[in-house]
């Protein structure tokens, strides 16, 4: 059974019971097994989806589709800014401009991600590392590997554009140069 | 700088999965110990901060809720947030107001009730905590993740096993044996958490902080007021606080938490204390354990360790009494529990009892120098709290 399922699983239980409750008791208590004390299952449910502006980063998802990870560059001061920003607050008045980033770098560190947040957790175990990029300017993302007992802190790697299933949508991910 | 404050009062519910409370009757268990222990009435109030972080629990206004429910309702209030370190920026409104002449007497509480949303929904929640665009919308990190990157880097540059991390959360365990406010007052083995299950490798299970509830308040008075309420003040000797980047990837090394290091020097410089031989200036620390890696690096943030040297303190046993200088007696985030808004408070509730020599047998520390530390990291190095309090009232 997936996280996700047994996510589910657990909930429905819950919920089951306090419709048996509401039926017998009139209200919708629930009793944990392990204390034995009565709580109130909720009767509201919250969905939560954000509409999130990127007016500002257009850019960057349009690059995404010519399979390019963009970063922006302050124009007075020649920093760069990654994840990108439209404002460059060490000099303003200057503006940013769009840059490639580089796509080789080395890998800095990195984790497995086992136990998952809810809306990961219809994904397998993921590895998630970052990278130091060769402008020096470090990349957080997944990393492709089968096997990450073979990843070593200063391994190539290189910054990819792939599509994200089972949604779809293009991001970018960071892929071990092998040998 | 303003006025000197002190905590005049202390309280601290039982932390853990506390399904048998609402947000409120849980708040109400801490207010209620401090208040009697100031022996101050609700009259004597002017500020209420209440620090939660919430969102796994129902009630968005977290403080008029609990104001009503304690008898508060009318007082000037306002709910902080600071993630992890919530607690600690909820005692600095309250101090930095009574500093500053608005306020003679302030109830700080920090409450959290985790266990109200299913922990799927938990780990979702504490792992949006960082840049949720950049870093949670398409990677999912977890708090045990985002720790896990500098698990990674810090056990291959300095040869760190993860035994080495089990021992941080063998002494935790030990000490929270005798708190019984503790959510797991239980020893473990190493052997216990090298058995444990990964969360996020290299971490496991038994290198985290448990998902608690549990709520932990503090009176706190202007030192012109102090002297009327009691003769056992424990004073605030001073606050650094500091902050890092939302994203980690702007982050320069996987070593250590620079806002935590920014944030102990301030607080050294503020109370006048030599970074050199900090340890000796110290009765104890309670350090920001919510998973082993951390107070490793906490060790060498506050300067009781150099860069690379802080397992050689976990090794060598000398965090416990007796050792360099003890820390998290109380069993620290890993085994007392961490519940989030509460966790800074708690932190001060220890210290002040530690300081009057009030806790348990077996987990109190000698007091010799009457000084003791707080470090509270909110998220993974986001935010930074470092505070020592003091039985001798501060140089003005």
């Amino acid at each position: 059974m997936s996280q996700r399922e047994q996510a589910d699983a657990f909930l429905k239980q819950m919920e089951e019971f306090s419709e048996a409750m509401k039926r017998s008791v009139g209200v919708p208590v629930v009793i944990d097994p392990r204390s034995g004390v009565t709580m109130w299952y909720d009767q509201r449910e919250l969905k939560l989806r954000y509409i999130i502006s990127v007016e500002k980063l257009k850019r960057f998802f349009e690059a995404l589709g010519e399979g390019k990870v963009l970063a922006t560059k302050c124009k007075a001061t020649g920093t760069i800014l990654f994840p990108p920003q439209a404002d460059c607050p060490e000099a303003p008045e200057g503006g940013v401009e769009w840059v490639e980033m580089p796509v080789e770098g080395e890998l800095l560190t990195w984790t497995v991600i086992n136990v998952k947040p809810y809306s990961f957790s219809h994904y397998d175990d993921y590895v998630v590392g970052v990278a130091r990029m060769a402008n020096n300017v470090n990349v957080l993302a997944w990393v492709r590997c089968r096997d990450p007992s073979k990843l070593k802190p200063g391994m190539k790697v290189k910054l990819v554009v792939v599509r994200r299933e089972p949604e779809g949508y293009l991001t970018y991910e960071l892929e071990p140069i092998e040998g | 700088m303003g006025r000197r404050v002190a905590i005049v009062g202390t309280g601290h519910s039982k932390f853990g999965v506390r399904l048998d409370v609402s947000l409120a009757e849980l708040a109400y268990e801490s207010i209620r110990e401090a208040l009697d222990e100031a022996r101050i009435g609700l009259d004597d109030i002017d500020l209420v901060v209440v620090g939660n972080a919430g969102g796994w629990s129902s009630e968005p206004l977290p403080a008029v809720v609990v104001n009503e429910y304690s008898g508060l309702s009318g007082k000037a209030t306002l709910r902080v947030e600071s993630a992890c370190s919530t607690g600690s920026s909820a005692i600095k409104v309250a101090r930095d107001a009574i500093a500053s002449g608005d306020a003679e007497v302030a109830l700080v509480v920090g409450v959290e009730k985790m266990n109200e949303s299913p922990t799927p929904t938990v780990v979702e929640f504490i792992g949006r905590a960082g840049n949720y665009f950049w870093e949670f919308e398409n990677y999912g990190l977890t708090f045990p993740g985002y720790y896990a990157l500098y698990a990674t880097s810090y056990m291959f540059r300095y040869g760190v096993r993860e035994e080495d991390l089990c021992s941080v959360a063998v002494k935790n365990h030990y000490y929270a044996s005798m708190n019984p406010k503790a959510h797991f007052p239980r020893r473990i083995t190493v052997d216990d958490c090298m058995k444990s299950r990964y969360v996020a490798w290299p971490l496991k299970l038994y290198d985290s902080s448990p998902i608690t509830d549990g709520s932990a308040a503090v009176v706190l008075a202007s030192e012109d007021v102090v002297g009327k309420i009691t003769d056992s003040p424990v004073w605030i000797e001073a606050i650094g606080a500091s902050s890092d980047t939302s994203n980690l990837s702007r982050r320069p090394h996987f070593l250590g938490l620079d806002a935590a290091r920014r944030a102990a020097l301030q607080a050294y410089r503020k109370a006048g204390l030599e970074p050199d031989g900090i340890v000796k200036q110290l009765d104890l620390a309670e350090v920001h354990d919510c998973f082993t890696i951390a107070e490793v690096m906490a060790y060498e943030d506050l300067g009781f360790a150099e860069r690379g040297e802080g397992v050689k303190l976990v090794r060598e046993g000398q965090t416990y009494i007796g050792g360099l200088i003890p820390v998290n007696l109380s069993g620290g985030l890993k085994a007392k529990g961490h519940p989030i808004g509460a966790t800074g408070v708690s932190m001060a509730v220890e210290i002040a009892r530690q300081l009057w020599g009030r806790v348990e047998r077996g987990r109190q520390a000698p007091i010799n120098v009457g000084r003791g530390l707080a470090h509270n990291v909110g998220g993974t190095g986001h935010y930074a709290y470092v505070a020592t309090y003091t039985l001798s009232k501060p140089r003005g």
